[in-house]
C-alpha cells in the first residue's frame, strides 16, 4: 500500500521539520510514502470562515491531487476533519467518497492502520504537556471527551506517546478545553483568542511541563505564539518530531 | 374568541403545519428501576439535605411542643392538617396575599421523591396555595411509605392530571443569582422542615 | 440599515476587566463541573439525552396537533388561550388583559420569551410598573442593563457590584457584601410588591399538551408567588415549548437543574392546569419567528432549546466574553445559531465568535448540534451576502493562490511573503490581528516542498 503524504499549507511554510519528521516517522515504520508536489492546502481557511465558494478551487484542485490514493495521511487532525467531515468540493463522487474514506490523521494511522505501539529509537526523558486539538477529540474520536462523563477514557495520542521510552505525561486542569485557535477565529476575535492560549498555558505550567506536544500544529502556533509574547521560551513540538526520535 | 385572535390563531397554525418537519415518533420512556436506591428514606434524606431541606425522623407525638420549640418567636401557626388546630386554618384569609400574616405553616405532603428530596404540595393539600410561599417557615409531615424513587415515578401521581395546582418542593427558597453564590432564603420560605410520620388517615393517600 | 452587533470588540472590552472577566470564566466554568458530577451520578444520562432529543423532534414535528390539543384541555380546565403572531401582538395582549382589570402594577417571574418581546419599556410606556421578581433579573432592571446570562442574568456582577448597586437603589448598607444580607434586601422590598400587584406573570419551562398545564421551574419562590398571590396569572410562552405528557415531562425535569446547576432539581418545579377559585388564569402562545425557524433544514433543531444555558458555561468563548458582548436577547452557543433568525443582519457576525470546539453540542441535554449549526450560519451568511466585503475578497485570493501550485509555490518561497499569505490575508485589516497579542511565527528557512526537492530527489509524483 503506498500512503500519499499530505503537508498543510502553514506546516509546509512555517514548520517544514515537522512534515520532515512526519515523512521519516513513516520511513521507519517501513511504510511506501509519496509526497505529490502539486499539493497546495485542503481549502479548511476558507470554508471554515463559511467562504465555501472560496475554498472551491483550493478543494477541487486538492482532489485532484490526493483523490486516487488508496491512503493519504497528514499530520494535522484539523486538516483531516475538514476533509473527511466539510469538504464540499465537488459532488458525492466516487473520487470525494474515496478522500472521505481513506484520508486519516497520522495519530489515527500510527494507532488504528498500523497499530504501532513502540518506538524503540525514540528516547524522550521528559515531561511533556499533551494538548489534543478540538478537530481531533471531537472530530475524529481521537480521545474521550470531557463531557461525555459516562464514556471510556481514552487518547489515541497519548497510547502513542506512552511508547516513547523515558516520556512522562503530565496532568493538568481543563485538559479539553479549547486553546483558542479556532481557524480565522485566532484573527477575528483575537483579544479572547489570545486569552484562551494564556489560559491553557497557564495550566499546563501549573504541572511543570519540560515541553510541550500536540498532534496539531495549528494549537501549537497559536499557543507558542502567546508563549513567547509572555516571554516564555519553553519549547512546543509535534507528536511526530517525539515519536520519530527528537530531542529537547 | 374575537376575531383578530382566531386570525392570530390560524395564521400561527398555518404557519406552522406549512413548516412541519416530517412526523417523528414518540419513544417508549423508561422509568429507570434499575438504578434506583434500595433505601428510599435515607436517599430521600441525603437529596433533601443537599438543598438545605431538614428531616425529622424522630416521633413527634405534640406537634404543638414541637413547633412552639422549634420556631420560639413565631405568633402565626397555620395549619392545614386537620389532626392539629395552629392558630388559624388556610379557610381564613380572604385573598392570598393575607397568608403573608403567616409564621410557620404546616402540612402534608401526599409523595415525597427519594432522587431529589423534593415533597409535593397541591391546592389540595393547601387550601390556600399561598400559604406555601408567604409562611416564613414552612413545615410538611411526610409519609415514608410514600416516598417514590424518582421523577418518573413522581409524575404518575394523580394531582399532576386533577389539580389546578401542584409544586414539587424542595428545600426552602434559594438563589444562586449574587455572584454565584448559592444562599438561603430567596423570596420563599426561610426553612423546610420535613417530619417523616405515618398519615392519619387512609383517605390522604387516594387524593 | 444598522451596523452588525461587534461581539469581538465587546469581548475585547469585557477582557480588559480582568476582575469580572478571571471572576466569570471561574465561576462558569465551576458550573460546568458541577453539571458533569451531576451526570455522572445518574448512569442513563445519554439514554436520557436521545429521549429528550426525540420527545422534542416528536413534539416539533407534531406541532400544530398538540398546540390545538393544549389549547383544549386548557379552556376546559378554565384557563384562557391567547395567540400572539408577535412581539407587539404580545405586548398588546398582556396591556390589554391589565387594562382589563384595573392592574398599574406587574409582578414577574424571569421570562427569556418577555426579553426577546421587549415587553417592559412597552408597557412602563404605558404606564404599567413593572417588578422583575428574579434576583437576577432585578438587578439588570434596576442597573438598566439587559440580562446577561439565561439562567443567572446578573453573573457576571461581584456581590461588590450588588452592595453597591442595593445601596443605590434600595438604601441598603453599600459595605456589606454577604450574598445572605443581599438576598435578605431583596426579600424585603420585593414581599410588598407581591402582596400590592393585581397582577402577575411568568413565563414556562413546559407546555404539556396532555392536561393543558404550563410548567415552570424556579429557585426563589417568585413565580410561584407571582402566579399565587395577585387575582390574575398572565403566562407567556413560546409555542416550540410544549411536550406531550406528563410522562415525556419527568425526562425534561431530570435533565433541567444538572444541566444548569448541577442539582437535581429546581426549588419549585410548578405544574398550573387552571385557575385558582376567583382568580383568572391567561396563557399566550407566542410564535415570534418560531414557525418559520421550523422550516429551516438546517437550522431548526434550536427549537428544541430548555433553555438550561449549559452552553454558555462551557462555552471558552462566552465565558471569556461576558454575555453583553452579544448584543442580544439570548447569547452564548445558543444564541449565535437563533438570534440570526430574527435579524439576519444585526447578528451576522455571532456565527464567528466561536471556535467551533464542540463543547456545547456534549453538553446540551437536548442533543442540539450546537456548533454544526454555527459552522451552517457561517454558510448561510456567505449565501446572504453578510460576509464583509473585504473579508470575502481576502478569502477569494487566498482560494486563487490556493488553488494554483505555481503561485503558491511562489508565495510560499520567497522569505516574508509567506507571512503576508498566511495566517493573515493581506487585504481584511483584521486578520492583520495576529501580532497583538501574540508574536508571529517565525518564517522557516525552506519549506518542505523545498525540501523534499532537495532530499527525495529520486520519489518523484507518481503517475495516475
Amino acid at each position: 500500500m503506498q500512503v500519499a503524504l499530505m503537508v498543510p499549507c502553514y506546516i509546509d511554510t512555517f514548520y517544514p521539520h515537522v512534515g520532515i519528521a512526519t515523512l521519516e516517522l513513516l520511513e521507519r515504520l517501513g511504510v511506501d510514502v509519496v509526497y505529490p508536489e502539486e499539493q497546495t492546502c485542503c481549502g479548511q481557511p476558507m470554508a471554515n470562515s463559511g467562504c465555501y465558494e472560496e475554498a472551491r478551487a483550493t478543494e477541487e484542485h486538492y482532489a485532484r491531487v490526493f483523490s486516487s490514493f488508496d491512503c493519504v495521511v497528514t499530520p494535522s487532525g484539523s486538516c483531516t476533519h475538514h476533509i473527511r467531515n466539510k469538504f464540499s468540493a465537488g459532488s458525492d463522487s466516487p473520487e470525494k467518497q474515496n478522500l472521505v474514506r481513506n484520508t486519516y490523521d497520522l495519530v489515527e494511522f500510527l494507532h488504528d492502520v498500523l497499530k504501532v505501539r513502540e518506538f524503540p529509537w525514540a528516547t524522550f526523558e521528559h515531561k511533556v504537556a499533551l494538548h489534543t486539538s478540538c478537530s481531533a477529540i471531537r472530530g475524529l474520536n481521537m480521545a474521550s471527551m470531557s463531557e461525555r462523563v459516562h464514556d471510556p477514557v481514552f487518547s489515541k495520542p497519548k497510547a502513542l506517546l506512552s511508547g516513547v521510552p523515558g516520556i512522562e505525561l503530565v496532568e493538568f486542569e481543563r485538559v479539553d478545553e479549547c486553546c483558542g485557535f479556532g481557524g480565522t477565529f485566532a484573527v477575528t476575535e483575537e483579544a479572547v483568542s489570545a486569552k484562551m492560549g494564556f489560559d491553557k498555558l497557564a495550566f499546563m505550567q501549573k504541572a511543570s511541563p519540560d515541553c510541550i506536544v500536540s498532534s496539531d500544529m495549528s494549537c501549537l502556533m497559536h499557543l507558542q505564539g502567546c508563549a513567547r509574547r509572555q516571554k516564555q521560551d519553553i519549547p512546543f513540538y509535534h507528536l511526530a518530531e517525539v515519536l520519530n526520535g527528537v530531542s529537547l | 374568541m374575537s376575531p383578530t385572535l382566531a386570525l392570530s390563531r390560524n395564521k400561527i397554525l398555518d404557519s406552522v403545519r406549512a413548516n412541519q418537519r416530517a412526523a417523528q415518533p414518540m419513544p417508549t420512556i423508561p422509568h429507570f428501576h434499575t438504578n434506583q436506591p434500595s433505601d428510599l428514606v435515607t436517599a430521600f434524606r441525603e437529596s433533601i439535605a443537599r438543598m438545605a431541606g431538614v428531616v425529622v425522623t424522630e416521633d413527634v407525638p405534640d406537634l404543638d411542643s414541637f413547633l412552639r420549640a422549634t420556631f420560639p418567636g413565631a405568633k402565626v401557626i397555620c395549619s392545614a392538617i386537620p389532626e392539629y388546630a395552629g392558630t388559624i386554618k388556610p379557610a381564613s384569609f380572604n385573598h392570598w396575599a393575607e397568608a403573608s400574616a403567616i409564621d410557620v405553616c404546616i402540612l402534608r405532603s401526599p409523595m415525597g421523591v427519594a432522587e431529589t428530596g423534593s415533597v409535593l404540595l397541591s391546592d389540595l393539600e393547601l387550601h390556600v396555595n399561598t400559604v406555601a410561599f408567604l409562611a416564613h417557615d414552612l413545615v410538611v409531615l411526610l409519609d415514608p411509605k410514600q416516598i417514590v424513587a424518582n421523577i418518573h415515578d413522581a409524575y404518575e401521581h394523580p394531582h399532576f392530571k386533577l389539580r389546578p395546582y401542584s409544586v414539587l418542593m424542595t428545600g426552602p427558597s434559594g438563589s444562586g443569582d449574587i455572584g454565584g453564590i448559592v444562599v438561603h432564603p430567596a423570596q420563599a420560605a426561610k426553612t423546610l422542615t420535613v417530619i417523616l410520620a405515618p398519615a392519619p388517615d387512609a383517605r390522604q393517600r387516594t387524593a | 440599515m444598522s451596523s452588525p452587533i461587534d461581539q469581538a470588540k465587546n469581548a475585547e472590552k469585557f477582557l480588559a476587566d480582568t476582575v469580572h472577566e478571571q471572576r466569570l470564566d471561574k465561576l462558569l466554568w465551576a458550573m460546568r463541573m458541577r453539571r458533569d458530577a451531576a451526570a455522572r451520578l445518574v448512569p442513563e444520562w445519554e439514554e436520557l439525552r436521545t429521549l429528550a432529543s426525540e420527545i422534542k423532534e416528536h413534539a416539533l414535528s407534531h406541532l400544530s396537533d398538540y398546540l390545538t390539543q393544549f389549547e383544549a384541555k386548557a379552556t376546559a380546565n378554565g384557563v384562557i388561550v391567547h395567540w400572539a403572531r408577535d412581539a407587539h401582538e404580545h405586548n398588546q395582549i398582556v396591556y390589554d388583559l391589565l387594562a382589563e382589570q384595573g392592574a398599574d402594577t406587574l409582578v414577574k417571574s424571569k421570562s427569556m420569551l418577555t426579553e426577546e418581546c421587549e415587553l417592559r419599556p412597552f408597557l412602563e410606556r404605558r404606564g404599567i410598573r413593572v417588578t422583575e421578581t428574579d434576583l437576577g433579573e432585578r438587578i439588570q432592571q434596576l442597573d438598566d442593563q439587559p440580562p446577561g446570562h439565561i439562567v443567572g442574568p446578573a453573573i457576571h456582577k461581584t456581590t461588590k457590584d450588588v452592595a453597591l448597586l442595593f445601596s443605590q437603589k434600595y438604601g441598603s448598607d453599600p459595605n456589606n457584601e454577604d450574598v445572605a444580607y443581599l438576598a435578605g434586601v431583596m426579600r424585603e422590598n420585593t414581599r410588598p410588591d407581591f402582596l400590592k400587584a393585581r397582577a402577575g406573570m411568568t413565563g414556562a419551562n413546559f407546555l404539556v399538551a396532555e392536561t393543558g398545564a404550563i410548567v415552570v421551574a424556579t429557585n426563589e419562590g417568585n413565580a410561584d408567588l407571582s402566579a399565587n398571590t395577585p387575582e390574575l396569572h398572565i403566562c407567556s410562552v413560546g409555542i416550540e415549548k410544549i411536550i406531550p405528557t406528563m410522562e415525556s415531562l419527568a425526562v425534561f425535569i431530570r435533565l433541567l437543574a444538572r444541566s444548569a446547576t448541577g442539582d437535581t432539581i429546581t426549588q419549585y418545579t410548578s405544574t398550573f392546569r387552571g385557575p385558582r377559585k376567583g382568580a383568572a388564569m391567561h396563557v399566550i402562545l407566542v410564535d415570534n419567528g418560531r414557525s418559520a425557524r421550523l422550516g429551516m433544514n438546517r437550522f431548526w433543531h434550536s427549537l428544541k432549546c430548555i433553555r438550561c444555558a449549559a452552553c454558555m458555561n462551557t462555552c471558552p468563548v462566552y465565558r471569556r466574553s461576558g454575555g453583553l458582548s452579544y448584543g442580544s436577547t439570548y447569547m452564548g452557543p445558543i444564541g449565535i445559531i437563533m438570534m440570526p433568525t430574527f435579524e439576519i443582519r444585526k447578528y451576522s457576525e455571532l456565527p464567528f465568535s466561536s471556535t467551533l470546539n464542540g463543547s456545547c453540542t456534549n453538553v446540551c441535554p437536548v442533543k442540539i448540534d450546537i456548533h454544526e449549526q454555527i459552522y451552517g450560519w457561517r454558510e448561510v451568511m456567505e449565501e446572504n451576502d453578510q460576509i464583509q466585503v473585504v473579508k470575502k475578497e481576502a478569502m477569494r485570493v487566498a482560494d486563487e493562490v490556493l488553488s494554483h501550485p505555481t503561485l503558491y509555490h511562489i508565495a510560499t518561497t520567497t522569505l516574508s511573503p509567506a507571512l503576508e499569505v498566511l495566517p493573515h490575508f493581506a487585504v481584511y485589516n483584521r486578520l492583520n490581528a495576529w501580532g497583538k497579542h501574540r508574536d508571529v511565527p517565525e518564517p522557516a528557512r525552506g519549506t518542505f516542498h523545498e525540501w523534499y526537492r532537495n532530499h527525495r530527489p529520486n520519489r518523484n509524483e507518481v503517475e495516475r
